[in-house]
């Protein structure tokens, strides 16, 4: 699906959406629906649809759609949406900076270098992969080294292979899924290496990708060097300790021309920081409202770029918001400022958003430090909900009513995700 | 999946040559809790499914005991698009053992763009009765 480009550009819109994948997208409806007219989406790909055009696998959708679908499908059904709502989308594009009057210098195929007066701007860029320098994989620096996800590219894009036999580090999903795919496409996978004593992908990955295919999974071992010259030769793999420190005494050599690294994604935030956005330590990416606000007035922020996601439906949810508060904020509407702050407690990593209001419905979604089941989460002594379990890769969602709220007159709620006896049988 | 042969001692040096009664092991993939599930057979019966926590432990151990299914999603090379790779899937699940099959035969085909998303890309492939079908438009580039 190639979005079609607009011929002209305004030199103002209402609301300007930075990255076309299923967090801008979203904005871009929800800026419409919320009373913007004129609402752009800049997009760096010659299509927008972001990272889901190249994960052709099922899983998305079943939240924000109602059905299975597969990343292309749900990318399409975003873009239609979109264009539906009389949104420009500008692909092939770039955002070269933001000025704190939200004065945007865009670069792009069809007008060159331009600049546009934005009443409101939605951050939406994702995320980036961490990679090799991420981690500092000692050895030397061949061909054959990359990111997973580069390599989901090359393949279902590009049509490429990215070697002949092929070793992946960390079982997160992008790796598991990399995993079974090069194996259909004729790629030889040595094996899968985890640093960690527990694998960090979804079971049904580690199911469907390893062991439908007899791939095997090594846990609590690492890659430690990497041989090559023009090309990757080999890589040394070692078990590590408790703390995580490899036992180069039991190392042992892997033969591959290829390793793919899957470590984790990290919130991409150039123009964050150079709007001067406050950021978020914990999750990296800026600190919003309950509108998805930044702290810079009219900026807002959604999807990966404020915290990583593990279901691209709640991406579209949470930009949706982010939108609406553009498009408000754009026209004039103005939004009652946050109340209450949630401060995370025991085994809560942060909430997004930081702070909410008492007079409406919130969705807060935060993560975990350590997996515990049975457990219950506490919003304060306002709340409570008995969860069977929480893990760190799967994120917690609460919907806080107003009526949790009614006769709460502090300035503060801590929430925290505690052990739970539980009486009965499981 | 590895399985082993039941071997509780009840009949001593039998049992171990019993080859009609044997126990399956399976990861649930229905929650992170990652469930090992155990489904226990005899003469071909299922007796007995253990290790899951919730009803959908038990569903999945079933069926995966019985008649595994995947839906498989791969790509088809493409002239004329934006990308030389065209995503397809299958619009249901096939055996799980048709799956590298299903992908070496999609391998061997080449499209023209433009496609549209749900199009017919192979019929009933392998005879499994299942259509696999392009995920995405792909427009004349």
């Amino acid at each position: 699906m190639i979005t079609p480009r607009p011929a002209h550009l305004q030199p103002r819109y209402d609301v300007v959406v930075v990255g076309g994948g299923p967090a801008g997208l979203a904005a871009a409806v929800g800026a419409r629906e919320s009373g913007a007219e004129r609402v752009l989406v800049i997009d760096r790909e010659p299509e927008a649809g972001g990272i889901l055009q190249q994960c052709i696998h099922p899983g998305f959708g079943l939240h924000h759609f109602g059905e299975e679908l597969t990343g292309p499908e749900y990318a399409q059904r975003a873009i239609v949406q979109t264009l539906e709502h009389d949104v420009d989308v500008l692909s092939s594009a770039y955002v070269l900076d933001v000025a704190t009057d939200r004065r945007l210098k865009v670069t792009s195929r069809d007008h060159g270098v331009a600049f546009l007066d934005a009443g409101a701007v939605v951050l939406a860029m994702g995320a980036r992969e961490r990679t090799r320098g991420a981690i500092r994989i000692p050895g030397d620096r061949p061909a054959g080294v990359m990111t997973a996800g580069f390599a989901q590219k090359l393949v279902n894009l590009g049509g490429v292979l990215p070697g002949r036999r092929a070793v992946i580090l960390g079982s997160g999903d992008i790796g598991l899924i990399m995993a079974r795919r090069l194996v259909l496409e004729g790629v030889e996978v040595e094996g899968v290496y985890e640093l960690m004593p527990h694998a960090n992908g979804l079971n049904r990955n580690i199911v469907q990708c390893l062991h439908d295919y007899d791939i095997p999974l090594h846990l609590s071992t690492t890659v430690v060097h990497v041989h090559g010259g023009e090309r990757v030769q080999k890589v040394t793999v070692a078990p590590v300790d408790d703390a995580y420190r490899p036992d180069l005494g039991r190392a042992r050599d892997v033969p591959c021309d290829t390793l793919l690294v899957s470590i984790g994604l990290i919130p991409d935030n150039e123009l964050a920081h150079r709007l001067g956005l406050r950021l978020d330590p914990v999750t990296t990416g800026p600190v919003v409202t309950s509108t998805m606000e930044t702290t810079r007035d009219g900026v807002f922020a959604c999807g990966n770029v404020v915290h990583i996601h593990d279901l691209v439906d709640y991406v579209s949810q949470e930009s949706m918001l982010a939108g609406r508060g553009a498009g408000a904020y754009a026209t004039g509407t103005p939004t009652p400022p946050d109340n209450v702050r949630l401060t995370p407690g025991e085994n809560v990593r942060y909430c997004v958003p930081p702070t909410i209001t008492t007079d409406r419905e919130h969705t807060v979604y935060m993560r975990v430090s350590k997996p515990m089941a049975p457990c219950t989460l506490h919003l304060g002594d306002v709340y409570q909900r008995p969860l069977r379990y929480v893990f760190p890769g799967e994120m917690v969602t609460l919907k806080v009513r107003p009526r949790f709220l009614e006769g709460f007159h502090g300035g503060s709620l801590t929430v925290s995700i505690v052990p739970r006896e539980e009486g009965g049988s499981a | 999946m590895s399985e082993e042969r039941r071997d509780d001692g009840r009949e001593a040096a039998d049992a171990r040559v019993d080859v009609d009664h044997h126990v399956s092991h399976y990861l649930c993939i229905g929650c992170p809790l990652g469930c090992r599930l155990e489904v226990e057979e005899e003469a071909g019966e299922i007796v007995e499914i253990r290790g899951q926590s919730c009803k959908k432990g038990e569903v999945f151990a079933r069926q995966e005991h019985t008649d595994p299914r995947r839906v498989v999603t791969t790509t088809v090379a493409i002239d004329g698009g934006l990308w030389s790779r065209l995503p397809v899937k299958t619009a249901g699940d096939v055996p799980k053992g048709a799956v590298v099959d299903v992908c070496r035969l999609l391998h061997e085909l080449r499209l023209e763009a433009p496609v549209t998303i749900g199009q017919v890309v192979a019929a009933d492939v392998l005879g499994t009765g299942v259509d696999v079908v392009a995920s995405r438009d792909m427009p004349r580039a």
